[in-house]
């Protein structure tokens, strides 16, 4: 496995009872790039994830490069409203330092000293897991990912869930994050915005490869076509009259 | 008081302790319903053991072991828990149980006798629970990180399978602990009433442990002196005790 590979995966095929999820699936990712995954929904993107974790059985070969360290960062994760958890509580599972967790929530946009650092009026660090917003939930989820110190971060949907405002807070985070030596970044995503943004490169995926490279060179209306089907109303979808009702 | 009462509380005292921590578990992987029916499955195996003349605990505890096996299987196998399976197979070992076991001994096996609690008896129990005790600190954090996320869990290279079964174990063997205390019947509930009491009052997860294993020390310790001094079965006591307390703290997060 040459040097700049981050993680090599080759004919990747997973299946749920008789039901092809993923078929014949081979790419790589560099080193220090960042890469986003987009398709439908029901493409399999967060299987994709998975598997590469080791956390559902697949066919084929997945190989990341020697002591790797992943942060992974779930979808929109649903604790329970009353789980008797803090932050700090769960922070610490991972990382007892108070000083290390202080600084990666900063990192994050929990701003020492201003209103951010709080949750009605409480400190962040003693709020309820339950308590925080889609927002803050899934920035507190990205401190907990960046506490291993990770060489790469993994991102499934990260602003589902999330309001307008979070979702510019989180897209400016991993941006930010792109910045630091040696961290590679892959995400899920549904915005073709955000990919032509913020990716060194895009993965297609319906089942099987659609295309990958450069977004600017591999997104097309062939590709986004075959993507996403041949009726494709990227554009129409806030319009039409809804007031009809 | 007698040395023969101290020593009975503070055998259940542990046993409480020990159930109430692990409740607080259970409660919060929402197993509460598996957790109080488990105990059932006890009856069967005191009932053999008793045929052949064996202490009834090492009986309730191969029941329990290879029931919370089972359990763990099925949960590992779906992503939801089989509960109609389980209440039916819990239910069946039940029914089973109350036929098989010798009728002077029924009563005492659903619902606690304290007569029945020899020296050895308490000794294996308090060595037994703390042990438990220690284990169960031991996975904690790794238990709690799979309620928040299975998947975080397991990518960050824990073996949640594996921690879920040590956990069902060491409930199994609480349980086979305090059947003699609290009866078949009833001792499902000192696992998960303290800890759902807990968790009215608890504002992180060292409080809602804590809460847990005192409401668990004082469900027995005060459920035992009230079956002693007014006449009645341990288990109904104890367990009253603890809906009592979990009643309060009911009516304590309500304002």
């Amino acid at each position: 496995m040459p040097k700049d590979i981050l993680l090599s995966v080759s004919n990747l095929k997973v299946k749920f009872d008789e039901h092809t999820i993923l078929d014949d699936i081979s790419f790589e990712i560099q080193r220090d790039s960042t890469l986003a995954i987009i398709g439908p929904n029901g493409a399999g993107k967060s299987v994709l994830f998975r598997a590469i974790l080791g956390l559902i059985p697949y066919e084929g070969k997945v190989e990341w490069a020697p002591n790797i360290k992943i942060g992974y960062v779930p979808q929109k994760l649903a604790v329970q409203k009353d789980l008797p958890l803090t932050v700090s509580e769960f922070l610490k599972f991972k990382e007892k330092d108070n000083k290390k967790i202080e600084s990666v929530l900063e990192a994050v946009g929990f701003q020492k000293g201003i209103s951010e650092h709080l949750h009605n009026d409480k400190r962040v660090l003693s709020t309820k897991l339950g308590d925080l917003s889609g927002g803050e939930m899934q920035r507190v989820m990205i401190a907990y990912a960046l506490l291993g110190e990770p060489h790469v971060l993994l991102f499934d949907e990260p602003t589902a869930g999330v309001d307008v405002s979070g979702e510019e807070t989180i897209y400016e985070l991993i941006s930010k994050l792109q910045e630091k030596a040696d961290l590679t970044i892959v995400f899920i995503s549904h915005e073709l915005e955000v990919v032509y943004k913020y990716a060194t490169n895009v993965f297609c995926l319906n089942r099987e490869k659609v295309c990958f490279g450069p977004p600017k060179e591999v997104i097309d209306k062939e590709s986004l076509q075959k993507l996403y089907g041949e009726d494709i109303h990227f554009y129409q979808h806030h319009e039409g009259n809804h007031n009809e009702h | 008081m007698n040395t023969n009462l101290l020593f009975l509380l503070l055998t259940g005292a542990l046993v409480g302790a020990a159930s109430g921590y692990l409740g607080s578990f259970m409660v919060l992987k929402r197993m509460s319903l598996v957790g109080d029916a488990l105990s059932h499955v006890a009856l069967p195996g005191m009932a053999i053991a008793l045929t052949f003349g064996l202490n009834p605990i090492l009986g309730a505890f191969v029941a329990l072991t290879i029931a919370t096996v089972g359990i763990w299987y099925l949960a590992e196998r779906s992503e939801i828990y089989p509960e109609a399976l389980v209440g039916v197979f819990f239910t069946a070992s039940l029914a089973i149980g109350i036929l098989v076991t010798p009728q002077p001994e029924l009563l005492e096996a659903l619902f606690g006798n304290l007569e029945k609690i020899g020296f050895v008896d308490g000794i294996i129990t308090i060595v037994a629970a703390a042990f438990i005790f220690l284990l169960a600190r031991e996975i904690s954090e790794k238990l709690l990180l799979g309620v928040v996320s299975e998947d975080l869990a397991r990518s960050s290279g824990i073996k949640m399978p594996l921690i879920n079964l040590i956990y069902l174990l060491l409930v199994g063997s609480i349980v086979a602990l305090g059947v003699k205390f609290v009866g078949t019947l009833l001792m499902g509930a000192l696992v998960i009433v303290p800890a759902a009491a807990a968790k009215n009052v608890a504002k992180n997860i060292v409080s809602y442990q804590l809460f847990g294993i005192l409401f668990g020390i004082l469900s027995v310790v005060f459920g035992v002196l009230i079956a002693k001094f007014v006449g009645i079965s341990s288990g109904p006591a104890v367990v009253l005790v603890s809906i009592g307390i979990f009643v309060f703290s009911y009516l304590f997060k309500r304002n």
